[in-house]
């Protein structure tokens, strides 16, 4: 299906926490310039296979590719100016101003004598308007509501000036306003900036309203990638998920809706 | 914030953190011109800066910088890397509670100096031997905490598991020592500046204008993308691992050669971050501000040990002890009532 290479993409990955394997012989594909979203039931993956996208885990086998090099292999600061993260949990020291943390995602670009260039200082304003948190700029972090939290770490990651930007589990703990919001953001930086988005989400229907490619795991296996529309079908959340469902258009967008179905008798989990 | 760009170059700088180095900077130097002052022979401020300058008569000469000075300049020293072992410490654990003196390591480099004492060496071997007993100290916490990385609590754990044990190991070795011997390592457990000369301060200088600029210009944008977390430091393209091990040996060593230089000082590198943070208001390590702190807190604290009893001089631990452990019960009380403990 691929006519090029991705600039991003796993070969062959098999992950592993110490003994315990997550996935194995897993090969995926992240097209450029898509809002690639991963999915899939909790503990299938997912973000295991983020972490090792973003070089964070190291695979036991198989490589992770940037524009066609082993991952392991590139300088990291080198990495960090192609491909970004926002991992699930990042912590904020006590008492950091709101700029103060995106400025911290220059680090790529500083070297030891260009400490702080006027082009730091353009592109840390950039994403702090990017992510409509400019006003908080002088704000404790401490002090943020959850939504505001989570903008500013997605300006630090947009700071880091990267065609990439990985985001592991960017709606978790926020509202459903705050959810959308986060997800409004995505889209936009997707759209507007041609970034390619890998994110992981919980939410189906999410998913499959935002993405432009959807990538669904099992127990460490690929089950289906592609559109949104070809891939979430009540066949397909069946096997995934082991949920009985029926899949109807969003009446706000047509993109799949998946409603659980009423009546039940499959036997949960297995 | 205030930036500074001077053609290639560029830097951040806040100037209150500056004000607070200044400031920290000026409170050393007016104690050690006080302290090079004091003493059997006394000297006015002005001549001792005067002499300090080249201009002094050959007694006063002989006096100041000959006699006094190796003394103040090893407690600049010594303040100034057990401050900068501190801070990292600190910011590599993410408590405010690690410091190399209740980490282990300190104790690892009394452990070191007391085996020289019960074997008869010289005072040469006893410095060598509380580096070398720091170090390896630091490389068996390292090992211990393993597990497939370092994490702040576990390290914390080992390392005050490994303080206790050590503590141990040296009463039991002080009971194993000639009389006159321990005399001697009593007073070098006490941590003391007594009688220290260039010999003592040398090593000292010779890492800290290494690791300084390494540590302020090299590691310390990498270490402030560190304390977002592993995972974020590694999105930002450092390797976690990797920079702890060599910030951990870089405190390690520090530590060590000042123990080596004046005994296991208690509680500066535990209370200058500390200080330097509230100096300047700044989150993060705070590396320069530290050193600044560590330095007068240590010179200021060794003049009052000197001076403080008219005809009784006390071991600098004293002070910094009774000073320190004040400060600890306040720091410990204050979380308390905010909740964070």
């Amino acid at each position: 299906m691929a006519q090029s290479e991705p600039r991003l993409a796993g070969r062959e990955l098999t992950l592993a926490y110490e003994k315990r394997v997550i996935a194995e012989g897993l090969s995926v594909d992240i097209p450029d310039h898509s809002f690639t979203v991963v999915v899939g039931p909790n503990a299938c993956g997912k973000s295991t296979l983020l972490r090792a996208l973003s070089r964070t885990l190291k695979p036991t086998a198989g490589q992770v590719l940037l524009d066609g090099q082993s991952i392991a292999t590139l300088p990291a600061k080198q990495v960090a100016r192609t491909l970004g993260l926002l991992p699930q949990s990042s912590i904020a020291p006590d008492g950091i101003t709101v700029a103060e943390l995106v400025s911290r995602g220059r680090y790529p670009h500083q070297g030891v004598l260009r400490q702080w260039s006027t082009e730091d200082e353009r592109v840390v304003a950039e994403a702090m308007t990017d992510t409509g948190v400019a006003d908080l700029a002088d704000r404790p972090v401490d002090e943020l509501s959850g939504g505001q939290r989570q903008r500013v770490w997605i300006a630090m990651a947009l700071a880091q000036q990267t065609p990439l930007l990985l985001l592991d589990e960017p709606t978790t703990y926020l509202d459903i306003a705050h959810q959308i919001e986060v997800l409004d953001l995505c889209a936009r930086l997707h759209r507007e900036q041609g970034r390619t988005l890998v994110a992981v989400l919980h939410d189906l229907n999410q998913a499959a309203r935002y993405a432009t490619h959807l990538i669904a795991l099992r127990d460490g296996r690929l089950v289906a990638a592609g559109p949104p529309q070809d891939v979430v079908t009540a066949d397909l959340v069946e096997e995934v998920f082991r949920l009985p469902c029926r899949v109807i258009p969003d009446p706000e967008t047509g993109t799949p809706l998946v409603v659980p179905a009423a009546n039940r008798r499959v036997a949960m989990g297995s | 914030m205030r930036t500074l760009r001077v053609a290639r170059f560029s830097m951040r700088y806040r100037p209150r953190a500056l004000a607070a180095c200044a400031g920290a900077l000026l409170v050393a130097a007016v104690a050690g011109v006080l302290a090079l002052g004091h003493g059997d022979y006394p000297l006015a401020p002005g001549d001792v800066v005067r002499t300090l300058l080249g201009d002094g008569s050959p007694a006063e000469d002989f006096i100041v910088n000959q006699l006094r000075l190796p003394r103040v300049a090893t407690a600049l020293l010594v303040g100034a890397a057990l401050a900068l072992a501190g801070a990292l410490f600190q910011t590599l654990v993410r408590n405010p509670l690690g410091s190399p003196d209740i980490l282990g390591f300190t104790q690892g480099a009394s452990t070191g100096a007391l085996l020289v004492v019960v074997a008869g060496g010289s005072s040469q071997a006893l410095a060598g031997g509380a580096v070398a007993g720091g170090l390896l100290t630091g490389a068996a916490i390292y090992a211990l905490a393993w597990r497939g990385g370092v994490h702040g609590a576990r390290l914390v754990l080992v390392g005050i598991g490994t303080a206790a044990i050590l503590t141990g190991i040296n009463g039991y070795l002080l009971t194993r020592t000639q009389l006159m011997d321990a005399a001697r390592a009593v007073l070098w457990l006490t941590g003391s500046l007594d009688g220290r000369g260039w010999e003592q301060a040398r090593p000292l200088a010779i890492a800290l204008v290494v690791l300084l600029p390494l540590l302020l210009l090299g590691c310390g944008p990498a270490l402030r993308a560190l304390e977002l977390g592993d995972d974020a430091a590694s999105g930002l393209g450092v390797r976690p691992e990797r920079l702890r091990l060599a910030l951990l040996s870089a405190a390690v060593l520090l530590a060590a050669l000042a123990a080596a230089a004046a005994g296991p000082v208690n509680f500066v590198a535990l209370t200058a971050p500390q200080l330097a943070r509230r100096l300047t208001g700044a989150p993060g390590p705070n590396l320069a501000a530290s050193a600044c702190t560590g330095a007068a807190l240590l010179v200021t604290a060794d003049f009052a040990a000197q001076h403080l009893f008219a005809d009784h001089q006390l071991p600098v631990g004293v002070v910094t002890g009774v000073l320190g452990g004040g400060y600890l019960v306040w720091l410990l009380a204050g979380q308390r009532r905010a909740g964070r403990l």
